[in-house]
C-alpha cells in the first residue's frame, strides 16, 4: 500500500514536471462543486496536496454545481467563461456535451494510468458515460429511517407501507428514482421497469402507486433536507444521498439507520467548460490529471462514504480520517450493501426526462 | 382613571367572550398539534367554563387568579416538563387577567362613555390585529436565536435544549463563524463592498435628487423614473441584464462590478429620502448665501447639506443595508472571489443546513439593531440641539 502510494506520486510528479505547458499555466483555478461535506472531501483529498506541490497556485471554490448547466449556458452566451473545472452529475455532463458546452477529452491521454499501468479508460471502465466526463465517485440515492420511531424496514417498499411504518416520508421532488421504486413495489420485475415506464399505462401505474402515499410525503430539493427532517423527527424515513446519511449517522450520532435495498447508483465527475483560454486550460489539465489519479480518489473516501470511480482505487480505501472507522462497509458499492441495486438508465432518462417531468409536476399539483 | 361608570357583566357575556378568546388561541395551538378544529373546541370550552364560573366570584379575584396560574403551571409540568410549566403559568396568568377584565367591565372603564358596543369591540379588535401582525413579523427572527446556540448540527430544538440542560447549548457555531476561512472571507468581502457601494449611492443619489428638484431641468419625471427603476424592476431581471452587460465590458466577476451594481440598487433609496427632505428646504436660503458672496459649492456644503443631512443619512443607511443583504445580483455579477455573507448563507442553506447560518443571522440582527438605534439617537440629539423637536 505504502509502496503503491509512493509510486503513484512518483509517476505523477514525473509526468507533470517536464510538461510543455509549465511556463504558460494560469495560476488561478476556479473549481465548481456542491459545497458541504462533499466539497470539503475534495478539498482535503485533491486540493490540499496539489497546493502543497504548487504553492503559487490559488484555488477558488464556487458552490454552484446545482445550476451548472444553466450557468455554463449563460457564460457561453455572454462569452465570459469564469469557471475552470466543474463537478457535475453524469446526466448534466451528457447534456453539456451534447450542446457543445463542455470540452471533449481523450481519457487515456489526459488522465493518469493506474499504478499497474492499466490505461485510464479501462480503469474507469463503463463509468465514462460521456466523452466530456471524468468520473470521480459512485454515490447512491437511498433511504434512511429513524431507528427509534419505526421498526427496521428490510425492503424499499416500506415507503409505501404506511400501516406498518406510520409517519411522513421525504422523497426527492423529481420523477427519477421515485417512479422506478413505485413500479418495483407495485410488482413490476426489476428488469422490466423501464419497459413499463415507457408506456402511458406504466406512468399512470407508477403515479397511482405514489398517490397512495402522496399526503404522507415531504418533497425535498436539496440533499441536506432529509437529514434535517430525520433529525427533527419530522419524517420517519426519507431518501437522500448515501454520504449525507453516513455523516448524520457516524459523525452527528443521530438515531438513523441505512436502508440499502434498491439503492439507485449515480455518478459524479469533472467537466471542463468549452472555450477556455490556453493557459487556463493547461492548468486545468494539470490539476485534473493529479486529482483523478488512483491515490487521490482513494484518499477522498477517507472523508466521505462515496465509492471511488477507479477500479484500482477500491483496494486502497482505508479508514475515516477523523473517526478511524473502516470506510469500505459504508460504500454503496460494498457487496454487502449492493445486494439489490436499482440500475438507473441514463439513456432512457435522457430521452424521456422532459415528458415525465411534465407529467410528474402535473401530478404533484393535483 | 375611569372615564365611564361600569358594573359587572353577566356570567353569560363573560363566558361567551372568554370562549371566543379561547377559540382564538386554540386555533394556533391546535393547528400546531395537527387539528385546528379540535383546538378551537377545547380552547372555547375551557375558557368558556372558567369565564362562566368566575364571573360570579369577582370579589375573590386575587386568590382565584393565583389558583389559575398554579393549575395551568401544574398541567403544563405534567404534560411537558419545566418549559411547558412556564408556558402554562403564563397562560394561566393571562386567562385570569382576561376573565376578570371582562367580568368586572374594566375594559369599558377607560373608554369614552359615548362609544357604541360596536366601536368598543373594534377598539380592541384593532389592537389584537396589530399584536398578531407584530408577533408574525418578529417570531421567525426570535426563534432562530436560541437555535444558534444548539450543540447539534441541525435546526432542531433538542430535548436537552428544552430541559435547559447546559449540555444542549454550545457556542461552537459562533466559533465556526469566526474561525472558518469561508465565512471570514465572505464577511471581509461584504465589509469591502457595502461601504464603497454606499458611498457611490449617496454621492450620486444626493446630486441627482438636488438636480431633479430644480424646476428648470427638462424631462425631470422621466429621468426620475429611470433612476428609481432598479427598485421597481424585479431584481432577477436587473441581475440578468447586468450579467450580460458587465460580461461584455469586462466588469463581470470583478470587485468594482459588484460595487457598481450595488450602487445602482442603492441610488433609488437615496434619491427618494433626499427628495423628501428637499421638499421642506427653503430655496431662498441658497439665494441669500449667494447674495453674501458664497459660491455654489460653499453654499451646498455650508447651507444646504446640513439641512438635508437626515435624509442623506437615512438614504445611505438603506443603501448600505441593501448592499449588505443582497444575494440575487451578486450571484450573477460577482464570481466566487466576491462571495459575500448573504451568498455564503444561501450556499449554506442549500447544501449543508448548518446552524452557523443562524449564528451569523443572530450577529447580523444584533448589529442591525445597534446600528439603527445609534442613528436614531444621533438624529434625536441633533434635532434637540437645533431645537427642531418639540420635546
Amino acid at each position: 500500500m505504502k509502496l503503491s502510494k509512493m509510486s503513484a506520486l512518483a509517476v505523477t510528479t514525473a509526468l507533470c514536471a517536464p510538461s510543455a505547458f509549465a511556463e504558460e499555466m494560469a495560476n488561478e483555478l476556479t473549481l465548481v462543486s456542491w459545497g458541504g461535506a462533499y466539497q470539503a472531501s475534495q478539498h482535503k483529498a485533491y486540493v490540499e496536496p496539489y497546493l502543497a506541490q504548487n504553492p503559487d497556485v490559488k484555488i477558488i471554490w464556487d458552490e454552484s454545481s446545482a445550476e451548472a448547466v444553466a450557468k455554463i449556458r449563460a457564460m457561453n452566451e455572454a462569452g465570459n467563461v469564469t469557471w475552470d473545472l466543474v463537478d457535475a452529475v453524469a446526466s448534466d455532463s451528457m447534456r453539456l456535451c451534447d450542446e457543445g458546452l463542455a470540452e471533449e477529452i481523450d481519457h487515456d491521454e489526459v488522465l493518469a494510468a493506474a499504478p499497474d499501468g492499466t490505461p485510464a479508460s479501462e480503469d474507469f471502465g463503463d463509468l465514462i458515460v460521456s466523452d466530456c466526463f471524468v468520473p470521480q465517485i459512485v454515490y447512491s440515492t437511498t433511504f434512511g429511517y429513524r431507528t427509534d420511531l419505526i421498526d427496521q424496514p428490510d425492503s424499499v417498499c416500506a415507503i409505501f407501507d404506511t400501516e406498518k411504518y406510520p409517519g411522513k416520508r421525504s422523497l426527492q421532488k423529481r420523477p427519477i428514482d421515485n417512479m422506478e421504486w413505485a413500479l418495483y413495489c407495485d410488482g413490476v420485475a426489476k428488469d422490466e421497469i423501464y419497459d413499463v415506464l415507457g408506456t402511458d399505462e406504466g406512468v399512470d401505474q407508477a403515479l397511482a402507486k405514489l398517490d397512495t402515499i402522496k399526503d404522507q410525503v415531504v418533497w425535498w430539493t436539496a440533499g441536506a433536507e432529509t437529514p434535517q427532517l430525520l433529525a427533527d423527527g419530522e419524517v420517519v424515513m426519507g431518501s437522500t444521498f448515501n454520504g449525507r446519511l453516513f455523516s448524520a449517522i457516524a459523525e452527528q450520532n443521530q438515531p438513523i439507520g441505512m436502508l440499502w435495498d434498491m439503492q439507485s447508483f449515480d455518478l459524479d465527475g469533472w467537466v471542463i467548460p468549452a472555450g477556455l483560454p490556453a493557459d487556463r486550460k493547461a492548468r486545468v489539465m494539470d490539476f485534473l490529471k493529479f486529482a483523478t489519479d488512483t491515490q487521490r480518489l482513494a484518499d477522498q473516501a477517507a472523508y466521505i462514504s462515496y465509492g471511488p470511480a477507479r477500479a484500482s482505487s477500491a483496494p486502497l480505501v482505508g479508514k475515516h480520517a477523523e473517526l478511524g472507522i473502516e470506510m469500505a462497509p459504508h460504500m454503496p458499492t460494498d457487496p454487502a450493501n449492493a445486494g439489490n441495486v436499482h440500475t438507473y438508465d441514463y439513456e432512457w432518462w435522457a430521452d424521456n426526462r422532459d415528458d415525465l417531468d411534465a407529467k410528474f409536476q402535473a401530478w404533484l399539483a393535483k | 382613571m375611569a372615564l365611564t361608570p361600569v358594573e359587572n357583566q353577566t356570567p353569560g357575556f363573560t363566558a361567551a367572550t372568554a370562549a371566543a378568546a379561547g377559540a382564538f388561541f386554540g386555533l394556533f395551538v391546535g393547528t400546531a398539534q395537527g387539528s385546528g378544529l379540535l383546538g378551537v373546541l377545547i380552547g372555547a370550552a375551557l375558557l368558556g367554563v372558567i369565564g362562566f364560573v368566575f364571573a360570579g366570584l369577582t370579589d375573590k379575584e386575587t386568590p382565584l387568579r393565583w389558583l389559575l396560574v398554579a393549575v395551568f403551571a401544574a398541567a403544563g409540568f405534567v404534560l411537558g416538563g419545566l418549559v411547558a410549566a412556564v408556558i402554562g403559568a403564563l397562560f394561566g396568568w393571562f386567562t385570569g387577567w382576561f376573565v376578570f377584565w371582562i367580568a368586572t367591565s374594566r375594559y369599558r372603564a377607560h373608554l369614552a362613555p359615548y362609544l357604541t358596543p360596536g366601536q368598543v369591540l373594534w377598539h380592541y379588535t384593532f389592537r389584537v390585529i396589530c399584536g398578531v401582525i407584530f408577533v408574525f413579523l418578529i417570531t421567525p427572527i426570535l426563534v432562530v436565536m436560541p437555535l444558534s446556540f444548539n450543540a447539534q448540527d441541525f435546526f432542531t430544538f433538542t430535548p436537552e435544549m428544552l430541559r435547559f440542560d447546559p449540555e444542549g447549548y454550545s457556542l461552537k457555531h459562533y466559533r465556526d463563524f469566526f474561525t472558518n476561512d469561508d465565512w471570514q472571507q465572505a464577511l471581509w468581502n461584504s465589509v469591502k463592498i457595502a461601504p464603497m457601494a454606499t458611498l457611490l449611492s449617496v454621492g450620486f443619489g444626493t446630486l441627482a435628487a438636488i438636480g431633479l428638484s430644480q424646476p428648470h431641468v427638462p424631462f425631470r419625471r422621466a429621468i426620475m423614473a429611470i433612476l428609481i427603476s432598479p427598485m421597481i424592476v424585479p431584481l432577477i431581471i436587473s441581475a440578468a441584464g447586468m450579467y450580460f452587460f458587465y460580461s461584455r465590458i469586462g466588469l463581470q466577476g470583478t470587485y468594482f462590478g459588484v460595487v457598481l451594481a450595488h450602487a445602482a440598487l442603492g441610488i433609488p433609496f437615496v434619491i427618494i429620502t433626499v427628495t423628501a427632505t428637499l421638499v421642506g428646504f427653503d430655496r431662498s436660503l441658497t439665494r441669500a448665501a449667494a447674495n453674501m458672496g458664497a459660491g455654489p459649492v460653499t453654499t451646498f456644503f455650508r447651507v444646504q447639506m446640513p439641512l438635508i443631512l437626515p435624509g442623506v443619512i437615512s438614504g445611505g443607511l438603506f443603501a448600505f443595508i441593501t448592499s449588505f443583504d443582497e444575494v440575487v445580483v451578486v450571484l450573477f455579477v460577482g464570481s466566487a472571489g466576491q462571495k459575500t455573507l448573504p451568498w455564503q448563507m444561501f450556499i449554506g442553506l442549500r447544501e449543508q443546513i448548518s446552524p452557523t447560518i443562524l449564528a451569523v443571522a443572530t450577529i447580523l440582527v444584533v448589529i442591525s439593531i445597534a446600528l439603527l438605534t445609534t442613528v436614531e439617537m444621533l438624529r434625536r440629539r441633533s434635532e434637540r440641539l437645533r431645537g427642531m423637536s418639540p420635546s
